[in-house]
C-alpha cells in the first residue's frame, strides 16, 4: 500500500497547529510577566533583554510541551504501526488519517510524538536531580566553607575524588543492570533523600527555636511531607500510591545526584567562604547565633544568585548527561522515548534516513540552549545591580 | 624644560561649564553640571566633596576617559589653550599620560599585577618620547629614586604585590610624573593608605608644583589634606561646585551654607563633646535624578527661603572683596553667618565615669599562620596579634582605641566579643571572666551586655532580610519581649531611638543611605541594653555631612543608657573630640594610655606624636610640628626586635645602650595613669613640645562660633604660639 | 614550591588509592561477575558451572586480597587447575605467572583483557596513542580559536561582536558532542558528501577527509566553553584600574589589550582549559563510537559492556591518572602565570 503525504509547508503548519495549548500558554505566561516585569524583581528583570526573553521563552515552551504532551502528540510514542516503517516527514497514517509529522522511525513510532513526551522524561529528571544535588550539596558545602579546617578537607577530599571520576566512568559503574540486584542504588537513594529533609528541619528549627507555635508546624509539616515522599521514593512504599519511580529511573537519579553534588558543593563553599568575612556575619556571632543559624539564615541566602545561575546551567548539563546516558543505552528502557536514546537509534542509521535523527538533537539543543541563555543573561541582571 | 611654564599667565586648564551624564538603563544621570574652573601653572586645585557628588568625574572628563556610557554633554575643556573637544583620538593619546597624568585611590588597582614595576615605568618614556630601553630604563630609576623609595634597583625588579601600599601609591607617583606632566590629576590618591604613610605621601606630593612645576588638581573628601597641599579650592556638592576661591577665603570665611555646615561637623580643634557638640547637616544627599528644583542643597539648607532658592537655577557669584571667591548661593549676602542654627546649641553635662565595668588585664592573641591542612601543621608561625594589653573602662566612660592598621585593634575587639579566645591574660566584663569563653558558649546576658557597632555600612546588614526583622531577630536571641507583637513594639522604639522612620521597618538594606543603615546598626547594638559597646570605626566610611550625626546619636544614646563605649579609630580629630581616655596600639602593643589630655599634650610617646602630626587638621590657624615617619608598619608576621617602634623611631637615637632594638621597653607611669611603653629618659620627655598649636590672633573663625572661653581650645594644645607668616605654613623640623 | 607539588603528588596518590578500590569493588559486584561468567562461558551453561568458573579463575578470592594482588602489593596467585591439580595461568592469552609473584599495577602488569583476549597493556597502551593523536589535533583547532573568540568579544563588553560571539558561543556549549556529531553528518556526510561519516580507516592513517568530523564534533563543545571563560575574565580584566592606567599612560588601545590585559586575562582559562579534560574524556568516548575510531574511548566502551574487569581497571586508573595530573598541572601553571601567587 502507498503511503500519502503532505507537502513540506503543510508539516510546518502541521506542528504549530499541534503546539496549540503550548501557544496560548505561552503567550498568557510571557505577556502577564511582560506586563508586570517591574514588580516581579530578578526574573522580571530577564524581559529586559532579548537574550532573556528568549532564554525564558524556550524554557517555558518545553516545559509546557512537557505539560502538554499527551495533548500535543498525535500519537502514542510506544505505538507502533508497521506500515509506517521509516516513512518520511509528512505520511499520513490511514487508519486515524492523522499525519507522522517528522515521519516514522525503524520500529514505525511517530517520530514527533516521541520528541513531545521525550521532553517529559527530560523535564521531571533534570531539574528534580538538579534539586537533590543542590540539597546535598548545599548541606555539604555550608559547614565545609563555615568552619573551615578539618571538616573541609575530608568533605572537599571526597567531592574531589568524585569530580576526578570521568563522568561516563561513572555511569558505566552506576547505571547499569546489574547494580540494581544490589543494595547500592538504594543505599545511596536512602542518603540523598534524607538530605532535603535534613535540611528543612535545620532551616526550620534554627529561625523559630523560640516560637514554637510556628516551629512545630514547620516542622511537622517537613516531616511528614518528606517522610511520605521519602518512603515513597526509597522504599516504593507510598500508602496512598502516588509517588513510585521506577527502578531505573532511580537509579540513573541517584547517579546523576551524585555526580552533580560535588559541583554544586564546590560553588557553595567557595562562596561561604567569601560570604562569612562579611560583617554581618560578625553581627550575627556577636548576638550569639548557632553556626547552623548563620550559614543557613545569613549566609545562604546571600549566596542565592550565583546559585540560581548555576542551577540553571546545570539543569543543562544533566539535560546532556540524561543525553549521554540514553545514547549509550544507559540505564533508560531501550523503547523509551527520551532523547538521548532517540538519537542513539537514530544516529545507527544515519546513510539511510536522516529524518528521525533531526527532531531530537535539535530539541535537545534547543532546551540546552534556552538554559544556558537564561543562565547567561540571570548572571548579567544580577551583576547589574 | 617643560612647555607648561613658557607662559605663567595663561591658566594650564579651562574647564568651562563642563556638563556630564551617564546614559543608564534607568536613563540619563547627570553626574557634573555647570561645572568650571581654572588651574595657573605650578598651582595645586582642590577639589571637595562627598561621595558621589562628582568629583572622579570632572578627573576623568579631564581625561576623556568615560567609559561607553559617560558623555560630555556640555561645555568646554581648554588644555593649554587647546579645545579638547577638538583632538583627535590620536592627540589625546598623545596628552594622556604624557601632558596630563592621573593618580588614582587603590595604589595595588592601579598597578598591572603580572608586570615588573620597572617594565610599567618604561613604558611610559618609551611610549611618549620614544626613547631607547637604557634611557628608560635610566629615567624610571631616577625617577623612583625620586620619589625616596628605599633600594631603588630592587623596587624595579619588583612585581607590585611585593610593595606595601605606601610604596605601590610612591611607585604610581612615579609612573605620573615620568613625562614630566603639566597638570596631574590625583583622585584621593591617600583615601587607602594608613595615616602615617598618608603624611609622607602628602610630604611628596606637596613638593611637586615647585620641584617641577606641575599643576594639581587634588581630589579628596578630606577638608585637612587639601587645606595642606593646594592654593584653591573647590567645594562640590550633588554634581555642581558650590563654592571656590583661595584656601583662606573659603577655610575663614565661607560663603556657602553648606560649606560651612561641613565645616561645622568635622571635629575640629575647639570642638567639645560636653561644651561645643558638633552640627551636622540633616538630610541626606539627593540622588543625581531626584535634585530639586534651584538650589540643590535647598532641602538641606536652613537658611532655604521658599520662591527665592527655589526659583531658578543658580549660577555661581562672586563674593566682593575676594578674588576668585565664587559661591552658588542666591542668599549669602543675607545670611548671619554666626548664628547656629535653630536647635543646634545644645550643651551637655559633663558625665563622671562611674565603676570599672571591662577590666583587661595583660591579654595576649597569638595565631597560628602557615603550615599545611593535610599533613598537619610544619613550619607554622606565630603571630602576635595581642601583646600584654592591660587597661580598664568605667560605666558611662568612652575609651578610645587608636592606631592604624595591623596594629590589633580589631583583634583586641574579636577577643572581647568572644568572636576569638583570648592566648592569655583575663577579661572581667562586670564580675565575669570572658577572655576564654566563646561566643556560643556565653551565656544570653552576656552577650548582650556587650556589642559591637561595625565599620562599614554596607556589610553591616544583611541584604537579604528587612531592616525590622533582623532587628526583631536580634531582640528574639537576647529574650527581650515575650510576644511578636511585645518585640515588634520594642523595634519601632528602637528606630524611634536612632532617629528613623519607622517606615523603615519594611525596608530591605538596599533601599537605605549609609548612614541610615549605620544607625540601625546602632540601633542592632543597643537592643539588649549593652553595657559595654564596641564602635570599630563607626563614622570612618560615612560621608563628612553624616559623620556627625552618627556620632552624635552614639554619644546621646550612650549618654542616655550609661553604656561603656570603647571606640576604635585610626583618626585622632575624632578621638580627641568623643572620647574621656585614649589607648594608643603599634604592631599589637598599647605604646600609650592615659586620658585624653594626657594623650594630646606633651610629654608624648614618639608613636603618638607622628600620628597627632600626621593627622591633617582643616583649620587655617593650626600650626603642626612636622614629622614625617620613614618607611612603612612592618607586618605583624614579621615585626622588629625590641621596641615595636624601633624602626621608624627618630628618638631612637637618644636612647642609650641600643636599648631600643634590644629590650621591649617597659611600660613607664607617667603620673595620674599616663602611661608609655618607651625607653625615653624623663628629661627628654620634659622637653617636648606640643604637636599641634592654636594661632590665637588667627582663630577668629567667621562660621564657626567663638563661643568657647579663650584657652580652652580643646586638650593638647598650646596657647599664644608665633603669629602665622603670610603664605606657606611654616615647616618645623623634628624635635 | 617543591613541597607543595610534593603534597600534591600526595594527595593525587591517596586520590587514586581511593578511586582504584572503589571501582574495584563497583566491577567485582556479584551481578557483574555473573555476567562476565556468562559471557566467558558456553550458552545455557549452569549456575554451577558460572560459580566453578568464577573460582578456576580466581574471582572468588577474598576481596582485599585481590585487590591487593591487582595493585601488586600481594604476590598474584596462580590458579589451581581442578582436573591436574597443578597451578596453572589463569587465561591462557596471557602470561600470568603461575608461581606467586608481585605482579600488578605497580609492577606495570596491568592484566588481562577477557574481551580482547590479550594483556590490557597491549591493548590499552596503543589506544591510548590513537586517542593521543585526536586529542592533540582537538586541542589544535580548539585552544587557538576559542582564545580567539573569547578575547576578541570580552574585549570591548557589550558591543555587537560580543553579542553574537557571546550566542555562538553560548551556542556551543548547549551542543553536546552526540548532539553535534549527528548533525555534522548528515550535514558533511550525508548532504554534502564532502567528509567520511566513519573514522575507522583513520587507524591507518589520518586524512582530512575522515578526521574532521571527529575533530571538528570534539572541538565544538569545548570552544564554546572556553571562549565563554575567556571573554568572562577578559571582561574583567579591561574594567581593572590597571588597564585605566595603561589607556591613560597614552597607550593605544591595541597594546593596552596586548600588553596590560592579555596575560592578566589568559590565566583563568588556562586552568580552564586543564580542567577540561574530564570533560573531554566524555566527549572522546562519545566521538570515538560515534564514528568507530579505535581510540582509548572505543576500548573503555568495550571494556564495560563485556564487563571486561581487568580492562576497564586499566582504563579507569589512566583516566583517573589524567585528569589528576592535568588538575596538578593547571594548579602548578596557575600559580607560574600569577606572580602573586608563586613567592607565597
Ligand atoms: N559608570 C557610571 N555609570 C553610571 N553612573 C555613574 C558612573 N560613574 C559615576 N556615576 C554617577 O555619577 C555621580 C558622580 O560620581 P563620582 O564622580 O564617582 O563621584 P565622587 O568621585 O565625587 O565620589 C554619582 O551619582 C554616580 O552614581
Ligand atoms: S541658595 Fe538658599 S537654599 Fe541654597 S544654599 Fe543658599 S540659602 Fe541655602
Ligand atoms: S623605646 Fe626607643 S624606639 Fe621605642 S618608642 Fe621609645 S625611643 Fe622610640
Ligand atoms: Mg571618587
Amino acid at each position: 500500500m502507498q503511503l500519502e503525504y503532505i507537502g513540506a509547508f503543510d508539516v510546518v503548519l502541521g506542528v504549530l497547529a499541534r503546539f496549540w495549548p503550548v501557544w496560548i500558554a505561552l503567550v498568557v505566561v510571557m505577556g502577564a510577566s511582560f506586563a508586570y516585569k517591574k514588580r516581579l524583581g530578578l526574573y522580571g528583570q530577564l524581559f529586559d533583554s532579548a537574550v532573556g526573553i528568549a532564554g525564558v521563552g524556550i524554557c517555558l515552551f518545553w516545559l509546557f510541551t512537557a505539560i502538554f504532551a499527551s495533548t500535543v502528540a498525535p500519537f502514542n510514542p510506544l505505538a507502533q504501526v508497521a506500515i509506517m516503517k521509516d516513512a518520511l516527514p509528512g505520511a499520513v497514517e490511514p487508519q486515524s488519517g492523522l499525519v507522522y509529522l517528522f515521519g516514522g522511525d525503524k520500529l514505525a513510532r511517530d517520530v514527533f510524538s516521541r520528541m513531545v513526551y521525550g521532553s517529559q522524561i527530560v523535564l521531571i529528571i533534570a531539574p528534580a536531580a538538579t534539586g537533590f544535588a543542590l540539597m546535598v550539596g548545599i548541606t555539604l558545602g555550608l559547614p565545609a566553607g563555615y568552619y573551615g579546617g578539618k571538616i573541609d578537607t575530608v568533605l572537599s577530599f571526597l567531592a574531589n575524588l568524585v569530580l576526578a571520576f570521568p563522568v561516563i566512568l561513572l555511569f558505566y559503574l552506576l547505571v547499569t543492570p546489574g547494580i540494581m540486584d544490589t543494595p547500592i542504588p538504594y543505599a545511596m537513594a536512602g542518603l540523598f533523600f534524607l538530605f532535603p529533609i535534613v535540611f528543612f528541619s535545620v532551616l526550620f528549627w534554627t529561625r523559630y527555636k523560640k516560637r514554637p507555635d510556628r516551629l512545630y508546624i514547620l516542622l511537622g509539616l517537613t516531616l511528614i511531607i518528606g517522610g511520605w515522599v521519602y518512603a515513597g521514593l526509597v522504599f516504593d512504599a507510598d500508602p496512598f500510591r502516588i509517588i513510585h519511580i521506577d527502578p531505573n529511573q532511580l537509579n540513573i537519579f541517584v547517579a546523576v545526584v551524585f555526580a552533580s553534588s560535588p559541583g554544586v558543593f564546590r560553588i557553595v563553599r567557595g562562596l561561604v567562604m567569601d560570604i562569612k568575612t562579611r560583617d554581618y556575619v560578625a553581627a550575627a556571632q556577636t548576638r550569639g547565633e548557632s553556626p547552623w543559624y548563620i550559614m543557613l539564615w545569613e549566609i545562604l541566602p546571600n549566596a542565592r544568585g550565583p546559585l540560581i545561575v548555576d542551577a540553571c546551567l546545570r539543569i543543562g548539563y544533566t539535560t546532556i548527561l540524561l543525553g549521554t546516558l540514553g545514547y549509550f543505552g544507559l540505564g533508560l528502557a531501550p523503547e523509551s522515548p527520551d532523547w538521548g536514546t532517540a538519537i542513539k537509534d537514530a544516529s545507527r542509521l544515519l546513510r539511510s534516513f536522516i529524518h528521525p535523527a533531526l527532531p531530537p538533537t535539535i530539541a535537545l539543543m534547543s532546551f540546552v540552549l534556552g538554559l544556558n541563555l537564561l543562565a547567561d543573561s540571570l548572571r548579567e541582571q544580577s551583576m547589574k545591580d | 624644560m617643560n612647555e607648561a611654564v613658557r607662559n605663567p599667565a595663561e591658566p594650564i586648564i579651562e574647564i568651562e561649564n563642563l556638563s556630564i551624564s551617564f546614559f543608564t538603563r534607568k536613563g540619563e544621570i547627570p553626574a557634573v553640571m555647570d561645572f568650571s574652573c581654572t588651574v595657573m601653572p605650578g598651582e595645586a586645585m582642590g577639589i571637595v566633596g562627598e561621595s558621589g557628588c562628582g568629583k572622579s568625574t570632572v578627573s576623568l572628563g579631564i581625561m576623556r576617559d568615560l567609559s561607553n556610557i559617560g558623555k560630555i554633554v556640555g561645555g568646554r575643556i581648554k588644555f593649554q589653550g587647546k579645545d579638547m573637544g577638538e583632538l583627535s583620538e590620536e592627540e589625546l593619546r598623545a596628552i594622556r599620560g604624557n601632558k596630563i597624568a592621573m593618580i588614582y585611590q587603590e595604589p595595588m588597582a592601579s598597578l598591572n599585577p603580572a608586570m615588573k614595576v620597572g617594565q610599567q615605568l618604561m613604558e611610559v618614556p618609551l611610549i611618549h618620547d620614544k626613547v631607547s630601553k637604557e634611557e628608560a630604563y635610566k629615567r624610571a630609576l631616577e625617577m623612583v629614586r625620586s620619589v625616596r623609595l628605599p633600594d631603588p634597583e630592587r623596587m624595579m625588579r619588583s612585581f607590585p604585590h611585593q610593595l606595601s601600599g605606601g610604596q605601590q601609591q610612591r611607585i604610581v607617583i612615579a609612573m605620573a610624573l615620568l613625562s614630566k606632566p603639566a597638570l596631574l590629576l590625583l583622585d584621593e590618591p591617600t583615601t587607602a593608605l594608613d595615616v602615617t604613610v598618608e603624611a609622607g605621601i602628602v610630604d611628596l606630593v606637596k613638593g611637586l608644583g615647585e620641584k617641577f612645576g606641575t599643576s594639581m588638581i587634588f581630589v579628596s573628601h578630606n577638608l585637612g589634606l587639601i587645606l595642606e597641599t593646594c592654593d584653591r579650592i573647590t567645594v562640590m556638592y550633588s554634581g555642581e561646585a558650590v563654592e571656590t576661591g583661595k584656601i583662606k577665603d573659603v577655610f575663614d570665611r565661607m560663603r556657602h551654607p553648606y560649606t560651612q555646615g561641613l565645616f561645622r561637623s568635622i571635629p575640629l580643634p575647639g570642638a567639645d563633646k560636653n561644651s561645643r557638640p558638633l552640627i551636622s547637616i540633616p538630610g541626606q544627599l539627593p540622588l543625581p535624578h531626584e535634585r530639586p528644583k534651584g538650589c540643590n542643597f535647598g532641602p538641606r539648607c536652613h537658611h532655604f527661603v521658599e520662591g527665592v532658592c527655589n526659583a531658578a537655577e543658580i549660577p555661581m557669584i562672586a563674593v566682593e572683596g575676594h578674588e576668585g571667591h565664587f559661591s552658588r548661593c542666591v542668599r549669602f549676602n543675607e545670611i548671619d553667618w554666626e548664628a547656629l542654627p535653630p536647635g543646634a546649641k545644645k550643651v551637655n553635662e559633663r558625665i563622671e565615669p562611674g565603676a570599672p565595668v571591662l577590666k583587661i588585664e595583660d591579654l595576649r592573641k597569638y595565631y597560628k599562620v602557615g603550615g599545611s591542612e593535610v599533613f598537619g601543621s610544619s613550619g607554622g608561625r606565630v603571630v602576635k596579634a595581642n601583646e600584654t594589653i592591660s587597661f580598664m573602662a568605667r560605666e558611662s566612660e568612652t575609651v578610645a582605641i587608636v592606631g592604624e592598621s595591623g596594629c590589633g585593634k580589631s583583634t583586641l575587639a574579636k577577643v572581647l566579643l568572644g568572636l576569638e579566645t583570648a592566648s592569655s591574660g583575663s577579661v572581667t566584663l562586670g564580675n565575669k571572666q570572658i577572655e576564654s569563653t566563646s561566643v556560643e558558649k556565653r551565656s544570653v546576658e552576656t552577650v548582650s551586655s556587650i556589642q559591637m557597632v561595625f565599620q562599614n555600612p554596607f556589610d553591616t546588614l544583611n541584604p537579604s532580610h528587612t531592616v525590622g526583622s533582623q532587628i526583631i531577630r536580634t531582640l528574639e536571641k537576647f529574650n527581650v519581649g515575650k510576644t511578636v507583637a511585645d518585640r515588634r513594639k520594642r523595634m519601632l522604639e528602637l528606630l524611634d531611638l536612632v532617629k528613623l522612620p519607622r517606615a523603615f521597618e519594611t525596608r530591605k538594606p538596599r533601599q537605605l543611605s549609609g548612614g541610615q543603615k549605620q544607625r540601625i546598626g546602632v540601633a542592632r547594638a543597643f537592643a539588649g541594653d549593652a553595657k559595654v559597646v564596641v564602635a570599630d570605626e563607626p563614622v570612618s566610611a560615612l560621608d563628612v555631612s553624616v559623620q556627625a550625626a552618627v556620632t552624635e546619636l552614639l554619644m546621646d544614646i550612650q549618654r542616655k543608657n550609661k553604656t561603656t563605649m570603647l571606640f576604635i579609630s585610626h583618626d585622632l580629630s575624632v578621638v580627641r573630640y568623643i572620647a574621656d581616655r585614649v589607648v594608643v596600639m603599634y604592631l599589637g602593643y598599647i605604646v600609650e594610655q592615659g586620658t585624653t589630655d594626657q594623650i594630646f599634650s606633651p610629654p608624648y610617646h614618639p608613636y603618638t606624636e607622628a600620628l597627632l602630626s600626621a593627622i591633617p587638621i582643616a583649620d587655617t590657624s593650626v600650626i603642626k610640628k612636622h614629622i614625617v615617619l620613614e618607611g612603612d608598619i612592618p607586618s605583624a608576621m614579621n615585626p622588629p626586635t625590641g621596641c615595636p617602634f624601633q624602626t621608624r623611631c627618630g628618638y631612637k637615637k637618644l636612647v642609650p645602650d641600643n636599648l631600643c632594638e634590644t629590650q621591649v621597653p617597659p611600660v613607664k607611669n607617667l603620673g595620674d595613669g599616663h602611661m608609655s611603653l618607651c625607653w625615653l629618659a624623663d628629661d627628654v620627655l620634659a622637653k617636648m613640645e606640643p604637636v599641634i598649636k592654636f594661632d590665637k590672633e588667627h582663630a577668629a573663625h567667621e562660621g564657626v562660633p567663638d563661643d568657647a572661653p579663650q584657652g580652652a581650645a580643646g586638650p593638647g594644645f598650646a596657647g599664644a604660639p608665633p603669629k602665622r607668616p603670610r603664605g606657606k605654613r611654616p615647616k618645623l623640623t623634628d624635635g | 614550591m617543591l613541597s607543595f607539588i610534593l603534597r600534591r603528588l600526595g594527595t593525587m596518590a591517596l586520590t587514586m588509592l581511593c578511586l582504584t578500590l572503589v571501582v574495584f569493588f563497583l566491577i567485582n559486584l556479584d551481578p557483574n561477575l555473573k555476567k562476565l561468567a556468562i559471557s566467558q562461558t558456553e550458552m545455557h551453561t549452569s549456575a554451577e558451572q558460572l560459580e566453578s568458573w568464577l573460582v578456576n579463575h580466581g574471582y572468588r578470592q577474598n576481596f582485599f586480597s585481590r585487590y591487593a594482588q591487582w595493585l601488586g602489593i600481594a604476590p598474584k596467585q596462580p590458579v589451581i587447575n581442578p582436573e591436574t591439580g597443578e597451578p596453572t595461568k589463569r587465561f591462557s592469552f596471557c602470561n600470568d605467572p603461575v608461581v606467586p609473584t608481585f605482579s600488578g599495577v605497580l609492577q606495570g602488569d596491568f592484566g588481562c583483557s577477557t574481551k580482547f583476549k590479550t594483556t590490557v597493556a597491549s591493548k590499552l597502551f596503543p589506544a591510548l596513542g590513537a586517542t593521543g593523536i585526536l586529542m592533540f589535533w582537538v586541542l589544535v583547532v580548539m585552544v587557538p580559536i576559542s582564545l580567539l573568540i573569547g578575547i576578541l568579544a570580552g574585549m570591548r563588553e557589550g558591543t555587537r561582536t560580543d553579542r553574537t560571539l557571546s550566542v555562538a558561543s553560548i551556542a556551543s556549549t548547549a551542543t553536546p558532542e552526540y548532539v553535534s556529531g549527528v548533525i555534522f553528518t548528515v550535514i558533511f556526510a550525508s548532504w554534502l558528501g564532502w567528509l567520511n561519516g566513519s573514522a575507522a580507516s583513520a587507524s591507518r592513517g589520518i586524512t582530512f577527509y575522515n578526521f574532521t568530523l571527529p575533530v571538528m564534533t570534539l572541538a565544538i563543545y569545548g570552544i564554546g566553553y572556553i571562549a565563554r571563560m575567556t571573554r568572562a575574565s577578559m571582561v574583567e580584566v579591561m574594567t581593572q584600574q590597571y588597564i585605566r592606567t595603561a589607556r591613560l599612560k597614552g597607550l593605544s588601545f591595541g597594546s593596552v589589550v596586548v600588553k596590560h590585559a592579555l596575560r592578566n586575562a589568559l590565566i583563568a582559562p588556562f586552568t580552564v582549559i586543564m580542567l577540561q579534560f574530564p570533560w573531554l574524556l566524555t566527549g572522546v568516548v562519545i566521538v570515538e563510537v560515534m564514528f568507530r575510531y579505535q581510540g582509548f574511548g572505543y576500548t573503555l566502551v568495550e571494556a564495560a559492556g563485556n564487563n571486561d574487569i581487568d580492562l576497564l581497571l586499566g582504563c579507569s586508573l589512566v583516566s583517573v591518572f589524567i585528569v589528576l595530573i592535568t588538575q596538578l598541572i593547571s594548579d602548578v601553571g596557575y600559580a607560574f602565570l600569577n606572580p602573586r601567587i608563586r613567592v607565597q
